[in-house]
Order: structure tokens, then sequence, then C-alpha cells
């Protein structure tokens, strides 16, 4: 399958502050590739720079196989969401999107049309600047939207959406992924992207850590190890460490143990008359599983990003 | 063979975000933000309400022989205002002929300003513009086409016709050792003027077709003598214009006409100005004949007249105007790079030279069509000066429509000029505070007269304020004395190049603002 994006050993600093160091991953069509990381992970520069508005100073970044800055119609070819506070405060939502439309030869048809698709039809004519967040989120997605374009890139689209926007993103994604479209969507929360993507590129540190589908991300987190609720905790530990288990203490009366079965771990304080209340095994959380693979490469930062805005 | 299907989907051959849709989607973003559509409005309401309420309130008459009339001006032969006042001894010529004369003096008065109140200081001399020669005109009515060689106190021997035009001969002036002697001749409609030292080794001065110069014309000896000058500056800038009278005597002799010419010597006090009472001449010519030497006397001058409002001072308010279009201008840009905007802008256009191409393309046609709308004014507020009895100069229709769209293409560049700032400043208070220091002030010291003159034309020159210099209907005349100041209406760069400097500055300072938008992370 051809690529939708590529990414190709970006490298980027900023003065000495390294933002990307040699980035690379593809999103392939067909389905929603969640971009993740801690801020200052490089998730934002590295979707600038796929859009041509950065310049890296190593390294390619290429949509359907051009380099963005080539693209003609380049609305009708990629829909972004970078930054939904960019707007000009006194024009309405539908001039918003109208001149966006008529810079790509599209007509005010296609506006309305995008601004029932976000839910926006009531206040299309209201001034942009008294909009919520979350209606300024929705904005930007019908922007995005506008050129109907077989590749969608979002940097933080959760951002300010009530639950039931949440909901709708989810499933507005991932109907655009099922209609063939490639979507890549960042967060700098793991939770977001649970029920949301089928592929993972975990960033830290301006490269990529992990590149793996959600399934395989979890499983290989989960790690074999089991859950293990005990009023007599010391006695299960002394028990299970006997047999070689590693255990270790969650709180006052459960346990994690990794490196025996859980059928094993029954038979062991059966055997040791170990009172038990419940043996489990335990299903990572994304949340675990991501914290576990960006433990090294969280970076924080004292200095204040070069935009002045607060997600990398 | 190409595969349609390929070439609908190759993103190299879509071409549909061609210029004229980047145009499009600037031109809607413009018209979509109301600040920005009233801004321009608020442009074009300043300089016509300004230039129409102060042209409303202008009223002038003038008193002939005690009873108010309305001002009036003349005119020569192009149209233009002129001064027509000269001492004219004259017989008729008809068809082609000849008039050689030798002047042998000139001298004359010249009253200067008061010392004591009210006391007349007058002293022997002549101002450099006084003229003694000869002429042959459309008879003796004032502004009539006329073609002259003379010879003038300071400026050498001179050919002129029809008000405006002016070629100089042989410098020096005439005094009782050295005389000089002058020829004209017709030949059809051309006129040709001579001079000599001896009256027998000739050289021509230049040649003239007079515009309207009919088979029979009046042929004689003429003197002038324009007004002296005195400019004085004021403590706190500003200038006074005085304007006192003078006389020139020349002494003719040497006198022939050949051709058909008719009777006898008539004389004419032409464009004479009455007392009061209306029969009175005030501060008449005069002439006196002896032995074939005429000895004439004469107040006034024969040249193109600067005396007079001109159209353009209706446009009092235009400075004013233009801080609108500066700020609306730069908003157009330093906003978007205010809410981040711009990267939207270059989502949708990332081909970077072109979307600021775009944007400067529509800022500069609206305001183009804003200047054209406030220059209405022009033509508005000079009926309405003339309706109330003001002298405003006449000038051509080109030349009004010249003043009309260069006040439109001063106000695009203007804006393209701050369109340009503003996204090299991205600052929009800082970028409006440098265009204003670069158009309007200079403007403002130059008008204000705060500075000296001398500064004041560098400015002018240097600027791009040398763009109001499009606005000038009346042009500096080298013949005619006066005081040409910027606060007089008089630039220092004729109009078209005045604006060609502005155009200029607004040039490089777009390409400098595309250099930065294509260079930089967005």
């Amino acid at each position: 399958m051809r690529a939708a994006i590529e990414v190709i050993g970006l490298r980027k600093r900023y003065g000495r502050t390294v933002a990307l160091d040699g980035m690379s991953f593809t999103v392939l069509p067909g389905r929603v590739t969640g971009f993740v990381g801690p801020n200052g992970a490089g998730k934002s520069t590295t979707m600038r720079v796929i859009l041509g508005l950065d310049a890296a100073d190593e390294g390619s970044a290429l949509v359907g196989g051009r380099p963005y800055r080539s693209l003609r119609a380049p609305l009708c070819q990629v829909g972004a969401l970078l930054d939904a506070a960019a707007l000009q405060p006194s024009r309405t939502a539908r001039n918003h999107l109208l001149w966006l439309a008529h810079s790509q030869g599209l007509g005010a048809r296609r506006v309305d049309a995008v601004i029932e698709q976000v839910g926006l039809g009531a206040v299309a004519r209201r001034r942009a600047g008294g909009f919520s967040l979350g209606m300024r989120q929705r904005l930007g997605i019908a922007a995005a939207l506008l050129g109907d374009p077989p590749v969608l890139i979002l940097d933080e689209p959760v951002n300010g959406l009530d639950p039931e926007g949440v909901v709708w993103i989810r499933g507005l994604l991932r109907s655009l992924a099922a209609e063939g479209r490639a979507v890549l969507v960042s967060s700098h929360l793991m939770s977001e992207m649970q029920d949301m993507a089928d592929h993972l590129v975990v960033a830290g540190r301006g490269r990529v850590v992990e590149d793996t589908s959600v399934a395989d991300l979890i499983a290989a987190a989960s790690d074999g190890r089991v859950t293990l609720r005990t009023t007599a905790r010391t006695e299960a530990m002394e028990a299970l460490a006997r047999a070689g288990a590693r255990v270790a203490v969650q709180d006052r009366d459960t346990l994690t143990v990794s490196g025996l079965e859980a059928g094993r771990i029954v038979a062991l304080l059966g055997a040791n008359d170990v009172p038990f209340s419940e043996v489990a095994a335990h299903r990572a959380s994304l949340e675990e599983a991501y914290m576990e693979l960006t433990r090294d490469a969280v970076e924080f930062r004292a200095t204040i990003p070069r935009d002045g805005t607060a997600t990398s | 063979m190409t595969d349609p299907s390929t070439v609908m989907t190759d993103p190299t051959t879509g071409g549909r975000d061609g210029f004229p849709h980047l145009v499009r989607a600037e031109w809607t973003k413009f018209r979509t933000v109301r600040g920005w559509v009233a801004g321009m409005t608020l442009a074009v309401v300043l300089v016509v309400a300004l230039g129409l309420l102060s042209a409303a309130g202008s009223h002038a008459s003038c008193g002939m022989g005690g009873v108010e009339t309305a001002c009036t001006l003349t005119t020569g032969p192009g149209g233009e205002a002129v001064s027509d006042r000269f001492f004219f001894v004259h017989r008729r010529l008809d068809g082609d002929g000849s008039i050689t004369v030798r002047v042998d003096s000139m001298t004359g008065q010249i009253r200067l300003p008061d010392t004591v109140p009210g006391v007349r200081r007058v002293v022997a001399g002549v101002v450099p513009w006084a003229k003694a020669g000869i002429m042959v005109k459309d008879g003796v009515r004032e502004g009539a086409s006329y073609a002259a060689v003379m010879v003038t106190a300071r400026h050498g021997v001179r050919m002129q016709h029809d008000f405006t035009e002016d070629v100089a001969g042989r410098s020096g002036g005439v005094s009782p050792g050295s005389p000089r002697w002058l020829r004209l001749t017709r030949s059809g409609g051309t006129l040709t003027g001579y001079e000599s030292v001896d009256g027998r080794r000739w050289t021509v001065v230049g040649t003239a077709r007079p515009a309207h110069l009919p088979a029979a014309v009046e042929a004689g000896m003429f003197v002038a003598s324009p007004g002296d000058l005195t400019v004085s500056r004021g403590d706190l800038g500003g200038a006074s214009v005085q304007v006192r009278f003078t006389e020139a005597t020349a002494v003719f002799d040497q006198v022939r006409v050949e051709g058909r010419a008719g009777g006898t010597w008539s004389h004419d006090d032409v464009g004479v100005a009455y007392e009061a009472d209306g029969r009175t001449p005030h501060h008449p010519g005069r002439f006196t004949e002896s032995g074939g030497a005429f000895a004439i006397t004469g107040v006034g001058d024969v040249a193109p007249s600067v005396d007079g409002m001109r159209i353009e001072s209706t446009l009092s308010g235009l400075v004013a105007g233009l801080v609108a279009v500066i700020v609306v201008a730069v908003l157009f840009v330093s906003a978007e790079h205010r809410r981040g905007l711009f990267r939207t802008t270059l989502l949708a256009a990332p081909r970077r030279g072109r979307a600021f191409a775009a944007k400067a393309v529509v800022v500069g046609a609206v305001a183009f069509a804003a200047g054209l709308a406030a220059a209405l004014t022009v033509p508005l507020g000079a009926r309405v000066l003339r309706a109330n009895g003001n002298a405003v100069l006449p000038v051509s229709t080109f030349t009004e429509l010249r003043v009309v769209a260069g006040v439109a293409a001063l106000t695009a560049a203007v804006a393209v000029l701050a369109l340009a700032c503003g996204a090299l400043v991205r600052r929009g208070a800082a970028a409006v505070a440098a265009v204003a220091g670069l158009v309007v002030v200079p403007h403002i010291l130059a008008t204000a007269s705060v500075l000296p003159p001398e500064v004041v034309r560098w400015l002018l020159r240097l600027t791009p304020a040398a763009g109001f210099a499009v606005q000038q209907s009346v042009p500096e005349y080298a013949q005619v004395l006066g005081y040409y100041s910027p606060q007089g209406g008089y630039y220092p760069l004729p109009p078209l190049a005045g604006l060609a400097v502005l155009c200029g500055y607004a040039a490089l300072a777009a390409v400098l603002a595309a250099v930065r938008i294509r260079k930089g992370d967005a």
C-alpha cells in the first residue's frame, strides 16, 4: 500500500534545542494513526514540517509522494487542523470557510456541507470570536474537511471538546479512515487514543520511540502480569517469592505478580493456606503502556517553546 | 496517450489554486471583516467631507467699479490662467512681414516694503523679469495669442509666445552704451525672433507657432514689469508673501515695420486695472515719442498666472484618509500574524510569494478604488468653489484626470507599502507608525514649513512622501517669479516622478516582505 505520509529522517534544531532528531515514520491510508508523546517530543514541529510551514534542517516529508509546497489545490490533497484559535474574531464561521474554499476554487455549497457535517449549522453566521474552544475545534475540523482530502492531519483535535464532542470526533475519524483516508492525529494524552487509533507512532525527544499497532502495544505492556487481591499480603509475597516470582505492591491488599501464570499462583496460594479474593490476568491500559515507553523520553523543559504555545 | 484518470488525480495538474483563486480568497477575507471595510469607507468619507466642507465654506467676490462680481481669471489660448498686462504701442500688420527695433535703455522703479507704515518707499531699479521688446498679437484683448522677442533685466534675451512658452537667447541686459537690436518676422503661422548687438549680424533666438494668429495682427513695442516679491519667514514657520508695485521704462528707436502695415501707431494699456470709480486707471502705463524714439513705461506681466486656488486644494483631508488606509492595509496582514491565521493562509497557498502577491493585489485594488472615490472631491470641490465665486486656476481635462487617477494610484501605492511593512514588522502598531513616519510625517513637516525650504525639498524628493506631487495641477514656471513652496502646492519633483519614487518604495518593501515570508518558518 502506498504511504499517504512519509516522514524520513527529519532533523531540526532551534538554536541549541534539538526539536527533531531523526524523526521517521509513515502513515498509511485506511486507518487512524495516533501520534503521541509528551510535550516537547516534536509532534507539532513534525506536523508543521509535513505541511511545509517549517523547514527541516535535514530529511524530508512527503504527502502522497510529494512535498506539500509543490501541491496544487493543497487543501484538496491534505486537510489540516493545527491551531483552532487561529481565527479572525470578527469574521463569521461561514466566511472563514468561504475564503478557504475560494482559495481552492471551491464554492459556497461545499462550505455549507462541511459546516453541517461538523454540527455548526446553527452558528454558521455568527462571529468566530465568540466561539468556545470546542466550537473552534469543530470549525477547524470543518476547514480540514473542506477540500474532501484523502489525507488528514490533526494536531490535538480533542483539546477543549466536551465528552459528547470527544465521542463525536472518535466516530468521525474512524469513519473517515473507513472511507480509505489516511488520518494522523496527535495528542499528548494516550488515553485519548483509546478506541480511536488503530496504529500508534510514539515520539519522544524528537524521534520515534515506538511504531506499532494499538493491540500489540497493549499486549507487550501487559507482559503476563497477574493482579492478586489478598488480605494476607506478607504471606502471599513470601510464598510467591519462594517459587521465583517477582512481586510488586500496588496497594494495601493488591499485588502485581510477574513470572508465574495465574493457575500456578492459585495452586501455590492454596498449598500455603494463603487467603485471596481475586486473581486476574492484568490488562495494561494504553496509558500504562505509554508511560512505560516514554519513561526515558520525557523531557522536562524549563523554557517556554519558541512559539509560546503550550503544546509541542 | 495519457490516461484521463491519471490526469484527474495528479495533483500537479489540478491547477485549482491558480492566482485568480488566491486573489478571490483574499478579497473574500477583506470584505468579511467589517472593521476593514468600515476603515476604507471612513478614508473616503474623510477626504470627501473635509474637502467639500472647506469648499462650501470658501466664498469670494471681487469688486468692479463698486459692484461685486464673481472673480474671473484671464485665460490664455491653452486655457490656463494668465496675467496679460503691459503697455503696447502697435500698428496693424496684415500677412507676412517683420518689425525691427533697437532697445537703448531700460530703467524703472520699485516700491520697497514700507519701513514707516503708510509712507511709500520707492527706489530706482528694474526687477529681474522686467520685459521690453516687440510683439505680434491677435488684437489687444487680454489673453489673446501672441509671440514676442524681448530683453529682460536679468534673464537676457527671450523669445516667448502664448504665455507658457519661453526660450532663452543670449544673456545680458541693455544699457545706453550697449543697445540690443530685436527683430520679429512673420511667415505664415511661424514667427521667428532675432537679436543683434549692431543691427547687422543677426542671431535667431527661436521660432514660435502661436495657437490663433489671424492674418491681421497688431505688431509693436511693449514693456511690462511684474510685481516685486518679498517672502518673509515667520517665527513659528510659515511664510508671508508680499507683491509690490514696480514699473519699467524702455527707450526704443530705429523702429522699422516691413510688410503691409496699416495706419499709425496706436497705444493700449492692456489689462490695466481701474480704481473704485471704474474710470481712473490704477498704476497706468504711458509713452512718449520724439523723433522716432519711443519711451514706453509698462506695469504688469505677460506670463502664466499662478494667483488663484488650485483644484487640489480640496484634498485637504487626503492625509487623514491615508492614515485610515494605512491602518487597514497593515491590519490586513498583521492581524493574521497575531492570530496565527497566516499559517492557514500558507496551508491554502503554500507558494508563499504568490500568497503575498494576492494580498497585495487585493489591498492595492481596494485602496485604488477608495482613492478614486475620494479623489472625485477634486472635480466636485472645484465646482463648489467656482459656484461660490472663487477664482480656481483652470486646468485641462487631462490634468484633472491625472490628478484624480494619480490620487487613486497614490492611495494604492501607500496601501501596498503599508501591507509590506505589516508583513515585515508583523506588529500592527509598529508597522502603522513606520508607514506614517515614512509617508505622512514628511508631508506634514513639509507643508507645515517648520523646516528650512531646502530640507523640505529633499524630504519630498527622497521619502515616499514624494508621491504627493501627483496632485499638483499647476506647474512651476521658470519665467514667473513666485514663491514655489510645498505648502503653496509646488513639489520639487514632477507629478509622475514623485509617484514613481513612492511606487519604488512600495515595490522594494513588497520584495523584502516576500523574501522574508518565503525564507522563514511560519
